[in-house]
């Protein structure tokens, strides 16, 4: 794919296309990525980041990061900071499925002790995590309570015996966004989410039993910290996000800003997923304070699954979590819109950042990051493609650049329709597990969609991440149990 | 004479799924789009026993925007009563406001054993989102959130 004429290189890693562009362009817009990872990007991220550039109080540059593919309205892989005064916010900065993000979780087993009960515990994890489309969880709540799970996040887990006190330290937010009013959502957004807590979904989401092996450990001093001590570790890692109630608080603000975008704020852009409004407006902090009950359902969401895995773990190897040490690592969120304080050319200022397919990587004695890391920096999980492997990170000082931000994922090459015609489920399954992969899934449809060579190399963008110097590597794990939503 | 169906499109929105509607009415048109919709999320339509009963109605500036609240009302009936359902008979109708659209929905509760089930549809989107009329019947591009 040809880049557009105009990209100019900065660096070996970062990308800009200058505000002539494009007419209506406020900042510059940069893409991160090697030279072989910028090739390969489609039109899609350069005409998307470029449309980001447009919103009113964007503040430095509309960012993409390399993970970067065509999304709506925004890319995916795409971080934009706002002035809070004159900007806005925008649904599709945020995606439908608002927090989609990742949990890791270590043990103190190894492969060698885990590999005899890998079946097991597989078939055990896909009963009690419901996956698929639609789907009920085991958390049987009302509706008027779904209504504080959203105020409280994993609080409201933790208060019902469902977590450990340290699990809300170690979760981005601790586990809880504050001021989060549920008079914002509406009735269908409950109806649509309050009997899914627990569950993974469908599409790119799963959970999965890993090992870190030591050749994989690229520091081990910093993956002590982050409890990864010991040779073929076990961890599990997943991936999932608030569910249909997500989408609906996403679906429901999108079709409100519609509304009032041009008419009430004379608001144009060139795109209806760029819909938006003042931050500061009523419409504004109606969805900010929504979309803060979703990030909450999500949070409670991975934790009610933490929970289950520890009980999972504790059936299979009749001993106690603690005793199996079945510790969480790290919560991120990478489908957001956050408050934080950045330095933007010498002056300290309040920003809300947007960041969609994209991780919050703060570095070494930021705030907001918990105190056992508060010297190493944050940890950034990346879950590759079900085959390939995932990435425990640490954030950088030098992450200024892209607002303390960095990838999120592999980033799809290859669309559903077409992986699903080169790989037929049933076989894929099978050869993975000759593989020592043990797939369980629903769907084999959806598992053929979810291929490794449907996506980038994870190699190639965590290494651009890092040359950038956005992300650093301390961990890659690989794969040998995973649930397939 | 146009051909009335859906068919997916491949590339066009990579990490998702994306289809063409074509009909000779607006209403065969909204028909078309919620199979192809609900076949994204259930391998055959064919499976789906149409014994339950859902009223839809709708009012919007614009036949575009109709067609996406129409079609988030599927979506919202898979997670809201696990409900899989198909458009029975349908009417839309245009005043000084708008359009209007009056369906009924028929279908059941999703059902494994019976039903076989690819991937989740997360939300309607309004990427590339088009309902148009032609010379020769209706069209509309939709991509849906997976």
């Amino acid at each position: 794919m040809a880049v557009p004429a105009g990209l100019k290189k900065i660096s070996d890693t970062v990308w800009e296309l200058p505000v002539s562009y494009k007419a209506g362009m406020n900042v510059p817009a940069r893409v991160y990525a090697t030279e072989s990872l910028i090739n390969e990007m489609d039109q899609g991220v350069f005409e998307q980041v470029s449309n980001v550039a447009m919103l009113p109080g964007i503040v430095k540059y509309a960012c993409c990061m390399p993970d970067g593919h065509w999304g709506y309205g925004f890319p995916i892989g795409g971080v934009a900071a706002m002035d809070t005064a004159t900007g806005v916010i925008s649904p599709g900065g945020i995606g439908f499925d608002v927090n989609c993000g990742m949990r890791l979780v270590r043990t103190d087993l190894t492969e060698e002790e885990v590999k005899p009960h890998l079946k097991r515990l597989v078939d055990r994890l896909f009963e009690r995590v419901p996956s698929g489309v639609g789907g009920a969880g085991f958390v049987k709540i009302s509706q008027d309570e779904f209504r504080s799970v959203v105020e409280q996040g994993s609080r409201w887990c933790l208060d019902n015996g469902l977590g450990w006190e340290e699990d809300l330290e170690l979760t981005e937010e601790g586990g809880c966004v504050p001021e989060a009013d549920a008079k914002t959502i509406s009735s269908r957004a409950v109806e649509r989410g309050y009997k899914q807590i627990g569950t993974l979904g469908s599409g790119n989401h799963y959970l999965e039993i890993q090992v870190a092996r030591p050749e994989f450990v690229y520091d081990k001093e910093t993956a002590g910290v982050f409890g990864i001590d010991r040779p073929n570790q076990v961890v599990v890692m997943f991936h999932c996000g608030s569910r249909g109630f997500g989408h609906q608080v996403a679906t429901d603000y999108l079709q409100s800003f519609l509304k009032v975008m041009v008419k009430k704020y004379g608001l144009k852009m060139p795109d209806r997923e760029l819909a938006c409004a003042p931050f500061s407006s009523p419409e504004g902090q109606a969805y900010f304070s929504a979309m803060k009950c979703a990030m909450n359902m999500s949070f409670a969401n991975r934790q009610v699954i933490l929970h289950r895995i520890r009980e999972v773990f504790s059936d299979v190897f009749h001993k106690d979590p603690a005793d199996l040490g079945l510790r969480q690592v790290y919560d991120i969120s990478h489908n957001t819109a956050k408050l934080e304080r950045h330095t933007v050319d010498g002056q300290e200022m309040e920003l809300l950042v947007h960041r969609k397919g994209a991780t919050r990587a703060f570095g070494p004695g930021m705030p907001d990051i918990p105190r056992r890391y508060a010297t190493i920096g944050q940890p950034v999980i990346i879950g590759g493609s079900m085959e390939t492997g995932s990435y425990l990170l640490v954030g950088m000082e030098t992450g200024a650049q892209t607002f303390y931000s960095t990838a999120h994922g592999s980033g799809r090459t290859m669309s559903r329709k077409k992986a699903k015609k080169m790989f037929r489920g049933r076989e894929l399954q099978q050869e993975m597990e000759s593989r020592g992969i043990y797939v369980r899934t629903g769907s084999y449809a959806g598992l053929a969609e979810e291929a490794g060579s449907a996506y980038k190399n994870v190699d190639e963008v965590i290494e651009a991440a890092e040359l950038a110097g956005i992300s650093r590597k301390v961990a890659r794990f690989l794969p040998i149990g995973n649930v397939k939503g | 004479m146009i051909t009335v169906g859906y068919h997916y499109l491949e590339d066009v929105a990579i990490a998702d799924a994306a289809f063409e509607a074509r009909a000779d009415s607006a209403e065969e048109l909204f028909k078309q789009a919620a199979d192809a919709t609900m076949n994204v999320m259930v391998d055959s339509l064919d499976d789906i026993r149409l014994q339950t009963t859902r009223q839809i109605r709708l009012e919007d500036d614009t036949i575009d925007m109709l067609l996406f609240q129409f079609l988030n009302e599927f979506v919202y009936y898979k997670d809201a009563e696990d409900l899989l359902l198909r458009v029975a008979e349908i009417e839309i109708k245009q005043n000084s406001n708008g359009y209007i659209v009056s369906a009924e929905a028929r279908g059941e509760s999703m059902d494994l054993a019976r039903h076989k089930m690819k991937v989740d549809v997360k939300a309607v989107t309004l990427h590339l989102f088009r309902v148009e009329k032609t010379d020769s019947g209706w069209e509309a591009t939709v991509v849906l959130d997976i």
